[in-house]
């Protein structure tokens, strides 16, 4: 009883806490100083069309640099984990054949999927979206693949050698900035060129293109190490 | 904001309530996986309607594709366990 009671009040004030909040809104009729200096210094100083990708890899790039770190040790300890029960992938039984549409469909799909992936991150610099969400959807398309073709052997070697070589890259480039430019990951010592232009903002194409192959490399290594994996 | 963007909105956000009560409420954990995957597309679709298409393309990458897959997996994974007997001994 008076634990219901206990709920009930600690319920009730954290419902007046959002009430509270949601009342005492009101959307910002002009951006504050922060965005504003975004919105009016980003064009010209980075030379990015989207903003928003122009503070995450630039502006706050050593942020992104550590979500990769947390992305890569997640990825990592996954690995680790499912590497102690994998077994030969021929050794398993019992799997339910797969239908013809998924694997006529995933044929079709997987390679347009791939390809939107890499649309995204590589115009991550013009058009919404980046090496997070490009990634992402090249994992998806991976697991189209591992979908229509359980025992599909994915090449763990090329994976890893992929992930670490874009995320050796990656530093090498903050560090170039770093050299050549105004301060680390400054994507600056390569020619803004034209704004809007694919070939434009300096590092930043090339930063989100690493980026992205690291993240979709990491998420598809989470996936194949899940579904080769025999027993825990 | 159109009144047609806003009625679709509204849509949208009571889908997703009644799909979140049908992963809670559910009996089947498979239905209950794909109301829990709904929950995430309706979400991406609503942070499209809210001006962030970012935001949105990670919400339907991860959290409609994903998440789903691995709830699934370790579904599968259960249940095989049973099977064998190698899972939870309840003798």
């Amino acid at each position: 009883m008076i634990k219901r009671f206990i709920a009930l009040v600690l319920l009730l004030t954290i419902g007046a806490i959002f009430a509270v909040l949601l009342l005492g809104y009101e959307p910002d009729a002009e951006l504050n100083t922060t965005a504003r200096y975004y919105a009016d210094h980003t064009a010209q100083d980075i030379g990015s069309a989207n903003i928003v990708t122009a503070i995450v890899v630039t502006y706050r790039g050593l942020d992104t640099l550590g979500e990769v770190t947390v992305l890569f040790l997640a990825a990592a300890i996954v690995g680790l984990v499912l590497s102690q029960g994998r077994q030969a992938a021929a050794t398993r039984r019992g799997l339910t054949p797969v239908g013809e549409l998924l694997t006529t469909g995933s044929r079709f799909l997987a390679p347009l999927i791939m390809l939107l992936g890499v649309y995204i991150f590589v115009n991550g610099h013009l058009t919404p979206g980046g090496g997070f969400q490009g990634g992402a959807v090249i994992a998806s398309g991976m697991l189209l693949l591992l979908l229509a073709d359980p025992l599909k052997h994915f090449s763990h070697g090329l994976i890893s050698t992929l992930e670490s070589l874009s995320g050796l890259l990656y530093v090498a480039i903050g560090l170039l900035g770093l050299f050549l430019a105004g301060g680390f990951l400054d994507n600056r010592f390569l020619p803004t060129g034209e704004l809007g232009a694919l070939a434009s903002a300096g590092a930043i194409p090339l930063i989100y293109s690493l980026i992205g192959l690291k993240v979709g490399a990491e998420f598809s290594s989470m996936l194949a190490s899940l579904t080769e994996t025999e027993e825990l | 904001m159109s009144v047609l963007m806003l009625t679709m909105a509204i849509v949208l956000c009571i889908a997703m309530i009644g799909a979140a009560f049908v992963a809670i409420l559910g009996k089947s954990l498979p239905i209950a996986f794909l109301a829990a995957g709904l929950v995430s597309l309706v979400a991406s679709v609503l942070f499209l309607i809210l001006a962030s298409p970012d935001v949105a393309m990670t919400e339907a990458a991860i959290g409609s594709g994903l998440t789903t897959f691995l709830f699934f997996f370790v579904l599968g994974r259960v249940r095989k366990g049973e099977h064998d007997g190698c899972g939870i001994d309840h003798d």
